[in-house]
């Protein structure tokens, strides 16, 4: 052992170094010859520790990213937040806006506006004018044969269609005398209140009625902490409407994804108890296999300390190498299960690994640990004698 | 001599014969409870789905238009058609009735609050709350407490109280949302003035939606108000319901028989629709597609989660039977060597070893199975708050599968102790 060039040392750390540089080099050779003579046996237990450290990375980035990957399938389910103004007034012009810059980009807010237009035979019928774009997004579960692309287009709810235009023919509506001579272009379907209506653009109904929207639908991202907290911070700001949120979608979003959260916790809980198992099996195996080592040693006159770093090193250096590259499995396969499953890729999570470098660590330690202290009792002679 | 062997190893290496037993006790039950849980997650999270309500509207295909803005019906009350009340219970009689977890009529009125010029419109809503029905010989309860899980009934104040509370279906009490009654500075105890009636508030209701603004009723107070006894303008029902798939979609009227059949018998939304048109005269039954088309989804990716994470367990579970296995038998080299310094064949000594092996896995499989039973059970209780129920003819399986990985894992290790030369593996040298 040389001093590394370009290093200055004073004498006395030359001196430190040359007492202890053959007794680390021997370490360091016995640590790696063991490794070298007995590949079978190393790899075998380092096969167990990569798989254990892969299972447990995967099952943890599943468990944070799961959480995130079914809140962007529930918002499926459309706006969480309505914003409605005061006893059906219409909303401020500014107000859509006023939302976007408090929610963030993330968010999708369309508004709505509405009014009760008469059709040639006098019967009421409710009209809708909202940004297609928009509304196409929120509202994925719209069955829609097409989206109307000129201003004058509508889309027509089913039962609606019955009524202003059996067979698909131009209809026109009366709003307070003002006539609109609209195209029907698509059907929508809903099984619900929209299947009365008819949906305008926005701009051909303001044009037409006047009205300005009354009602945003929101659909905020997040947990419903953050959700309520946006809709706190949004009050100030539109003192003229009501913001609440749509607690039909709320709850049962909640409920789901704990009942999920608390089950995949559960499992991959079991998962990674199972995996520390295999490596304690395999490592206390790998240990106990190599009783003639630990005596010879012992017989040469090796102190129980070195003895305990040197099995003890050697387990932590197998937690080391199998955590690396358990964790870069692990990730893979937990990007492959998003894509698989969610059609997005789970983002890897660096802050996973501590945990999976500290267990692999702790795992190997006590396998290595726990037979060293049984053979500790047993004379080297009978463990040379092989008995 | 072959079982002596056998029995003798057992006793005397009683302790690693513990160790390896219990490493295969304990991959075997997680591997049951996984199985168990991820054959039942999807009923368990179809029902959880039900939270967000119903997913099936049952309107009368005569119907005229809704007229409804911001939660204010402005469709005159008599205008349109109604279902028949009578007809309700039959949807017990459907093919899929036990999958149809509740069903809730609406009849909404539009009432007059207050005296001369100010007045106002205000809709009170005809429903059952929680109401007693039978059919054939069969007694159950359905209404919005099952179909709207997320309907919350207070005293106002955010207090309990036993004072208030959800009305019974057969009295004339009624609920207030909680924005109407904020306006109307009403408290339960109460009494409104409705059509000439005097009503007791036995609530406030909370919803987050249009109710907020209305009056919630007993049905047959509604049906009184209305004049029209009997009368269902709308009915909600709650189905548990299969994910759509290709043959869902199909239209029934172009299946062959034995298709047609297939479909009839799956519990699709849009056969349970069919099937709610067959029972209730001059209906038409829709899905509501935010719930219905969104649960299919959601209950998909779930069992898709699952199904990995049970793979995952299983890999886990086999990896440390096997290397339990391995360790175990790796320590006997002494042992073979001795047998075959005796003249044993490798034949004879691998099926010593196997014959252990496979104790072991019918032992350790019996436990781990009951352990894994109890596993699933616990977890079934402690998140569902139900039970997960375990197929007997999982039992069978997974002595099948706790065999096959023991086996598995145990023939690497026995043929390398097999081919161990006995002159060293009896110097103790290896």
């Amino acid at each position: 052992m040389s001093t590394i060039p370009g290093t200055l040392l004073t004498p006395k750390q030359v001196a430190d170094r040359r007492v202890q540089s053959p007794h680390t080099s021997m370490f360091a050779r016995m640590l790696l010859r063991a490794a070298v003579l007995r590949r079978r046996r190393a790899a075998s237990a380092l096969l167990a520790m990569v798989v254990a450290a892969a299972v447990a990375t995967t099952m943890m980035n599943l468990y944070v990213d799961v959480q995130a990957k079914l809140r962007t399938e529930f918002r499926n389910y459309g706006a969480n937040v309505v914003i409605v103004g005061k006893d059906g007034q219409s909303l401020p012009a500014d107000a859509l806006a006023k939302v976007e810059s408090v929610l963030g980009a993330k968010t999708l807010a369309v508004p709505f506006s509405y009014a009760v237009a008469r059709t040639k035979d006098g019967q009421s019928v409710v009209v809708v004018g909202t940004d297609f774009a928009r509304a196409r997004q929120l509202n994925h579960w719209w069955k829609v044969s097409h989206w109307p692309d000129a201003p004058n287009e509508a889309l027509i709810g089913m039962r609606a269609a019955s009524v202003v235009s059996p067979n698909r023919q131009p209809f026109e509506l009366t709003f307070q005398g003002k006539a609109i001579q609209l195209a029907p272009a698509g059907m929508l379907q809903t099984g619900a209140g929209e299947d009365s209506r008819i949906y305008l653009d926005q701009s051909a109904f303001q044009n037409w009625t006047g009205v300005a929207p009354s009602t945003i639908e929101v659909a905020a991202n997040g947990t419903a902490a953050e959700v309520e907290a946006s809709i706190r911070q949004l009050a100030p700001l539109l003192p003229a409407a009501d913001i609440r949120p749509v607690r039909q979608i709320m709850e049962g979003e909640a409920n789901v994804l704990n009942k999920t959260r608390a089950t995949i916790y559960a499992s991959a809980t079991l998962v990674v108890l199972t995996s520390a198992l295999c490596v304690l099996a395999t490592l206390i195996g790998w240990v106990f296999d190599r009783r003639r080592d630990f005596a010879i040693m012992k017989a040469l006159g090796a102190s129980e300390r070195l003895i305990n770093g040197f099995f003890a090193a050697e387990a932590a250096a197998l937690g080391v190498v199998g955590a690396i590259l358990g964790f870069f499995i692990g990730i893979g396969v937990a990007a492959w299960i998003g894509r698989v499953n969610f059609h997005a890729p789970v983002v890897p999570r660096f802050s996973v690994f501590p945990y999976v470098l500290a267990g692999s660590v702790a795992v190997a330690l006590i396998s290595a640990i726990l037979p060293i202290e049984l053979l500790r009792r047993v004379q080297p002679a009978i463990i040379l004698r092989g008995e | 001599m072959f079982p002596r062997i056998v029995y003798e190893s057992f006793r005397r290496q009683a302790r690693r014969k513990l160790l390896a037993g219990i490493a295969i006790t304990l991959g075997v039950a997680v591997a049951t409870a996984m199985i168990a849980v991820a054959t039942d997650i999807g009923d368990k999270i179809n029902r959880e789905l039900r939270s967000y309500g119903a997913n099936l509207v049952v309107t009368p295909q005569e119907d005229t238009l809704d007229v409804e803005v911001g939660g204010v019906n402005l469709k005159p009350p008599s205008d349109g058609a109604f279902l028949n009340e009578a007809d309700l219970p039959k949807i017990r009689g459907t093919f899929w009735h036990h999958n149809i977890v509740g069903f809730s009529p609406m009849l909404p009125a539009t009432i007059k609050l207050g005296n001369g010029s100010d007045a106002k419109d205000v809709t009170l809503v005809g429903t059952y709350f929680n109401k007693a029905l039978s059919f054939g010989k069969e007694d159950f309860t359905t209404g919005v407490r099952i179909t709207h899980p997320w309907w919350k009934v207070s005293c106002g104040d955010g207090k309990e109280s036993p004072n208030c509370g959800w009305p019974d279906d057969n009295s004339q009490n009624i609920l207030v949302g909680e924005r109407l009654a904020a306006k109307l500075v009403k408290k339960p105890g109460d009494t409104l003035e409705i059509s000439g009636r005097q009503l007791t508030i036995s609530g406030i209701l909370s919803t987050g939606a249009a109710e907020d603004d209305q009056i919630v009723s007993p049905l047959a107070l509604a049906q009184q108000i209305l004049g029209k006894p009997g009368a269902v303008r709308r009915l909600y029902v709650s189905a548990l319901t299969k994910p759509p798939d290709a043959l869902s979609v199909r239209d029934p009227k172009t299946m062959t028989p034995e298709v047609y059949d297939r479909w009839y018998c799956s519990p699709y939304v849009e056969s349970i629709a069919y099937q709610l048109q067959e029972v209730i005269p001059h209906s038409h039954a829709e899905q509501i597609r935010q719930v219905a088309q969104n649960e299919g989804t959601v209950l998909s990716r779930i069992k898709g989660l699952m199904l990995l994470v049970t793979l995952a367990a299983l890999l886990a579970s086999a990896l440390a039977v096997s290397a339990a296995m391995a360790t175990a038998i790796y320590e006997r080299r002494v042992e073979v060597g001795l047998m075959k310094a005796l003249g044993a064949g490798d034949l004879a000594v691998s099926a010593i070893f196997f014959a252990e092996a496979l104790l072991l896995a019918l032992v350790g499989g019996i436990a781990g199975f009951s352990a894994g039973a109890l596993l699933a059970r616990q977890i079934g209780r402690s998140i569902f708050h139900s039970q997960i129920s375990i197929e007997p003819v999982l039992f069978p399986v997974i002595l099948a599968i706790a065999v096959f990985v023991t086996f598995a894992g145990s023939a690497a290790a026995i043929r390398r102790a097999v081919k161990f030369d006995p002159v060293f593996a009896l110097r103790g040298e290896g």
